[in-house]
């Protein structure tokens, strides 16, 4: 529990930094920490699978490529005016439904109760082996095929309108 | 609560990482004396026998500098990149079997830090850490060579670490788990995944002297270029902790190697027979037989550094996307062709 809580106070911290901090590379530095933190998480919640692909794959992959971009193109500080009155709106409006929703959720939670069936692909915590590389494999594959597969078809129309994007820049 | 586990936990993490740490001023005389071999002169020889004290006087050298610290640096930032490339190339050790089991008052320890289910996954989100060290030294010295030093090395190391990817995922298709224990005991009950993956094995080993910065492929420190790369504003200790954190580097990509694709610690068998090894001695054997693999590796990094000119950059760009991928991508094809045919089990 104490440990969660460092957990949780680091993560909190570093995102206020990466929203309220004017430098883009101090920004991106925190999102890693930010990142890592919620990795942490994840261990804590016994997924040690999930929390080392978030570090691959987040910490150690896209936040190296946003750090790359801004140093290449060498961003001083960020110059801007306040957001406007229908953005803060707006914003003010989500953060609420957020809050909302995560603390109705937070309020109605009731932990499973150590006898609860067990379903056998591991999906359910208590389950043995719950977190663990196979469960976590049985269950993208079987149980939430369909989204996994429309998650690829997204990333592969990303892919393409990447591409077609840089190839017209070429042309021209 | 077993206090001997706890203690034998605290001991492990304490002797592997003061090794591992210990084999960076053997390797920089291996380094100085190696290169005196190749190229036909004598190396360091007058500090003690054969130049053997020379890292001790280093290393009181870079006691005694002062710590410059450059005016216009990010000051936290430059100050916290040396802990982080050494911090992540520490991490990375805490998952490789030295050996099976020692029996110390009738309990069993495991040799190995932290024997987790996704342990190889685990190593490499450590070692994908490490780049940080570089790009936050990079950028915060606030000098153009260290920011191109920093760029390179991003780019570098993003592109290299796709092909490392690919031939660990080879191995672990082949052997249907991540956990590095498992990977061994199999390869100790059949034979080593260099047999079943020489293309794997190859790319690992090109794209682990990427991933450490080293030539052929030290560009984010090419000194002709770049005064010192992303290092150059970096004096004394700090400058002596990304000297360690690379020495780690090559540690920690020779344990892979050795780990994934040459049987680990495992004893031959007929060695084990010929001398009837059995309990403590085997598991002593073990960790000797593994530190010779990875000081075998250790001195290849050496022997290429001082025989192998550089790549330049888009040379370096052109093997890592468009051949060293693709053969990853095709090594990854014939290891699932080796399960389905059956050829492990």
């Amino acid at each position: 529990m104490l440990v969660f809580f460092v957990v949780a106070a680091v993560a909190v911290g570093a995102a206020l930094v990466v929203v309220i901090h004017r430098n883009p590379v101090i920004q991106a530095l925190s999102l890693v920490v930010f990142l890592l933190a919620v990795a942490g998480v994840f261990v804590l919640l016994n997924a040690q699978f999930l929390a080392a692909l978030q570090v691959i794959i987040y910490a150690g992959a896209i936040v190296v490529l946003i750090t790359f971009v801004i140093m290449l193109l060498n961003l001083g500080p960020e110059a801007r005016g306040g957001p406007g009155i229908p953005t803060l709106l707006i914003a003010f409006l989500l953060g609420a439904l957020l809050i909302g929703v995560l603390g109705r959720a937070g309020l109605t939670f009731e932990p499973l109760a150590a006898n609860t069936p067990v379903s056998p692909d591991g999906v359910l915590p208590h389950a043995p082996g719950y977190g663990s590389v196979g469960a976590f494999g049985r269950a993208l594959f079987s149980t939430y095929f369909y989204p996994f597969e429309a998650v690829s078809l997204a990333i592969v129309a990303a892919l393409t309108g990447a591409v077609l994007l840089a190839k017209r820049k070429l042309e021209d | 609560m077993d206090y001997v586990l706890l203690a034998a936990v605290a001991i492990k993490v304490t002797l592997i990482v003061v090794i591992c740490i210990a084999i960076v001023p053997i390797m920089t005389w291996v380094e100085r004396r190696g290169a005196g071999v190749l190229q036909m002169r004598l190396g360091p020889n007058r500090v003690g026998p054969f130049g053997l004290f020379q890292p001790v006087a280093d290393g009181l050298k870079f006691f005694f500098k002062e710590d410059l610290l450059p005016p216009f640096a990010n000051r936290p930032v430059f100050v916290m990149a040396p802990f982080v490339a050494m911090a992540a190339a520490i991490c990375a050790l805490a998952v490789i079997p030295f050996g099976s089991v020692l029996t110390v008052l009738g309990r069993k320890i495991p040799l190995v830090i932290a024997d987790v289910d996704a342990g190889v996954l685990l190593l490499l989100a450590a070692s994908s850490m490490g780049v940080y060290g570089i790009i936050m030294a990079g950028w915060s010295s606030n000098n153009k060579y260290s920011q191109y030093g920093g760029l390179r090395s991003s780019a570098q190391i993003i592109s290299y670490e796709l092909a490392l990817g690919l031939a660990v995922i080879a191995v672990l298709v082949l052997s249907g788990t991540l956990r590095p224990t498992a990977i061994v005991i199999q390869q100790a009950e059949s034979w080593w995944n260099v047999l079943y993956l020489p293309l794997g094995f190859l790319l690992l080993l090109i794209s682990g002297f990427a991933e450490t910065n080293r030539l052929p492929f030290d560009l984010p420190e090419a000194e002709s270029e770049l005064v010192g790369g992303y290092h150059t504003e970096y004096s004394s200790m700090k400058f002596s902790m990304f000297f360690m954190a690379e020495y780690l580097n090559m540690v920690v990509s020779a344990c892979l190697l050795v780990t994934l694709y040459l049987g680990g610690y495992a004893v031959p068998g007929f060695i084990r027979n010929a001398l009837g090894l059995s309990g403590n001695w085997l598991a002593a054997a073990e960790v000797a037989t593994f530190f010779a693999k990875v000081f075998f590796f250790l001195w290849l990094f050496v022997w290429v550094r001082w025989t192998l000119p550089r790549f330049r950059f888009d040379q370096l760009m052109h093997i890592g996307w468009k051949i060293l991928i693709p053969l990853g991508f095709l090594n990854v094809i014939w290891a699932a062709l080796l399960v389905v045919w059956g050829v492990r089990s």
